[in-house]
């Protein structure tokens, strides 16, 4: 078997009294895409925190690509090649669509210790931010400001700044939330043409989407994963049935 | 860009304009006056690239202004007494006053960029108000009175002194600290301050450590607020704690916030609004800061973009 390009081993973070997470083991091989689900609170936004390196797990190790990056800071993480798409749009909004992808572009194309030409005046990076942008069909955005973009196209845009920083594994949290059916499957279709060049772990609540992307599931509920397998078997999965699927209109609430 | 640059033109061409018209009207104080101006406005630029661009709101940025300052003064002073004639050249001074700010923003930096908001603002102030203090303790420099400057900074054997050599250079230098500015904050450094002010998580998940690049502005800030000192020593030809008393710091950010946060000719319209509010009010009351602090927070509600926002209607970045 491949090695994995993520694996997690026990990892544990309580809040208080609640375990956000609760002993979470998985392992992502080289070009899947492994799909999270379970209701709201399950704690999967904290999970990814913590697979990022914005939240410190209170034990278990967090192995990427072979290296242990259970200590290392986010930034170091990125520069390994993790990227993340927040659940809620966090971009720049007074920046231009162009802008906010430049800021992932430009890691790999020399960094930020560069004071005197413009940002945008960079060839390589400026093409490489358009190219993510043409994928997520936001090249006729690139001159509006984030902020003006409808909630869809901004959905688009984390992913193509995930993307820009051209990484080995991205984590991306709810993409589809709030989109309507036409943007939701533009977004399915994009992360399927992902598939095989970048490694992936999916969080999301749209079954279908899920069902249709995803190498392997698990299914997290209070913070645990109760079940993991593939999309046949998670089908199947009394538990899940019982924890999740069945009560699937809830857990949107 | 291109409309940035038919900006500065215009700048020039104004900055240009008022020589000829204290000549014509002879009236030298008005220079003068003018030349107070640029340089508080050069220190507001410096203000507006770590509050503006990068949102750090800091309550010590004045203590930059006293480095420039009491180099001017300290080398002044030994000169003058000492026979220390070499320690007038302006170029020694302006190495000196370089260093000091580095080394200074370095510092300061150091300690308090880990800190966010208002904890940032108590340290800051507390360092600042340790420079003050230590200020009005150099009895040696006229501890609270100050000193006065005999001996001007001199270039090539020209000192700098008279009201139009001052205005000039004053022009020129805010004009540049502008230009560098504004090109700052279009690069890519400016991009990731700019980013970290809206977002700081984001942009450590981008992968970039906001601390660094807070650490750099506020550097270029220290610097170029010790430039302004060193300005304003040689044209007041008098320094004093008053220069880094937190006040001042705090005047700074009120020209900032009135000029507009984050636009490249906000902090000179912030200045212009600022000593035009004090000269009116002054004249009407002496508790003139109390409009001007009910001005500031108008400004703050209803045109967040300040004069310049007021001007354009449009934020522009670069
Ligand atoms: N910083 C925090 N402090 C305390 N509790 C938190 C914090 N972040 C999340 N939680 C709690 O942890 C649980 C999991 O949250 P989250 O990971 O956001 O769930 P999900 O993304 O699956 O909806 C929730 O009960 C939430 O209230
Ligand atoms: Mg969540």
């Amino acid at each position: 078997m491949v090695d994995p390009i993520l694996s997690v081993e026990g990892l544990n973070k309580r809040f208080g009294g609640l375990a956000a997470t609760d002993d979470v083991s998985l392992s992502v091989p080289p070009g899947t895409l492994h799909a999270i689900i379970g209701p709201n609170g399950a704690g999967k936004t904290t999970l990814i925190a913590q697979l990022m390196g914005a939240l410190r797990p209170d034990s278990g190790r967090i192995v990427f690509q072979g290296e242990d990056v259970t200590a290392l800071a986010t930034p170091a993480r990125v520069r390994l090649g993790m990227a993340r798409s927040y659940q809620v749009t966090s971009l720049c909004p007074d920046f231009s669509v162009l802008e906010n992808v430049l800021l992932a572009s430009q890691l790999r194309d020399g960094g930020w210790l560069s004071f005197w030409r413009p940002a945008i005046a960079y060839p390589r990076a400026r093409s490489r931010a358009m190219e993510e942008l043409s994928k997520v069909g936001l090249a006729d955005r690139s001159d509006r400001l984030a902020g003006e973009l409808s909630h869809g196209e901004q959905r688009q845009l984390e992913v193509a700044m995930a993307l820009a920083s051209d990484p080995v594994l991205m984590l991306l949290d709810e993409p589809l939330a709030g989109l309507g059916r036409d943007e939701a499957d533009g977004m399915v279709s994009l992360l399927h043409s992902l598939k095989g060049h970048v490694t992936m772990l999916l969080i999301e609540h749209d079954m279908e989407a899920v069902f249709a992307l995803a190498d392997c599931v698990s299914v997290l509920s209070f913070g645990r994963i109760i079940a993991s397998g593939t999309v046949n078997d998670i089908r199947k999965d009394p538990n899940v049935r019982d924890a999740y699927l069945g009560t699937e209109g809830d857990a949107h609430a | 860009m291109r409309k940035q640059l038919v900006s500065f033109a215009i700048l020039i061409g104004l900055l240009c304009a008022v020589p000829p018209i204290a000549y014509w009207l002879d009236d030298l104080f008005l220079l003068s006056l003018a030349s107070r101006c640029l340089i508080l406005a050069s220190a507001a630029v410096a203000t507006n690239l770590i509050m503006g661009y990068g949102g750090l709101i800091s309550l010590g940025h004045a203590v930059f202004i006293g480095i420039g300052g009491y180099v001017v003064g300290i080398a002044s002073h030994h000169a003058f007494n000492d026979g220390m004639t070499w320690l007038s050249n302006g170029f020694l001074q302006l190495v000196a006053v370089l260093v000091l700010s580095v080394l200074v923003a370095l510092f300061v930096g150091l300690v308090s960029l880990r800190t966010k908001g208002i904890y940032f603002l108590m340290i800051t102030l507390a360092i600042g108000q340790m420079f003050y203090l230590a200020a009005v303790g150099a009895y040696d420099y006229g501890g609270d009175d100050g000193m006065t400057v005999f001996a001007k900074s001199r270039f090539l054997g020209q000192a700098l002194s008279g009201h139009y050599l001052i205005y000039w250079v004053s022009a020129a230098y805010l004009t540049a600290s502008m230009f560098l500015v504004a090109r700052l904050s279009s690069s890519r450094f400016g991009l990731v301050l700019r980013s970290a002010k809206v977002n700081e998580a984001r942009t450590r998940a981008m992968g970039y450590e906001p601390f660094r690049v807070r650490l750099v502005a506020f550097t270029v800030a220290g610097v170029i607020a010790g430039g302004a000192g060193f300005l304003m020593a040689n044209h007041a030809g008098f320094v004093s704690p008053a220069m880094l008393h937190w006040t001042r710091s705090g005047d700074l950010i009120v020209m900032v916030v009135l000029g507009g946060l984050g636009s490249v000719f906000g902090p000179l319209a912030g200045t212009v609004a600022f000593l035009a509010l004090e000269e009116v009010l002054s004249g009407i009351t002496e508790y003139w800061a109390i409009p001007v602090g009910a001005i500031l927070i108008a400004v703050a509600l209803y045109t967040p973009q300040g004069v310049m926002g007021l001007l354009s209607r449009r934020r522009n970045h670069g």
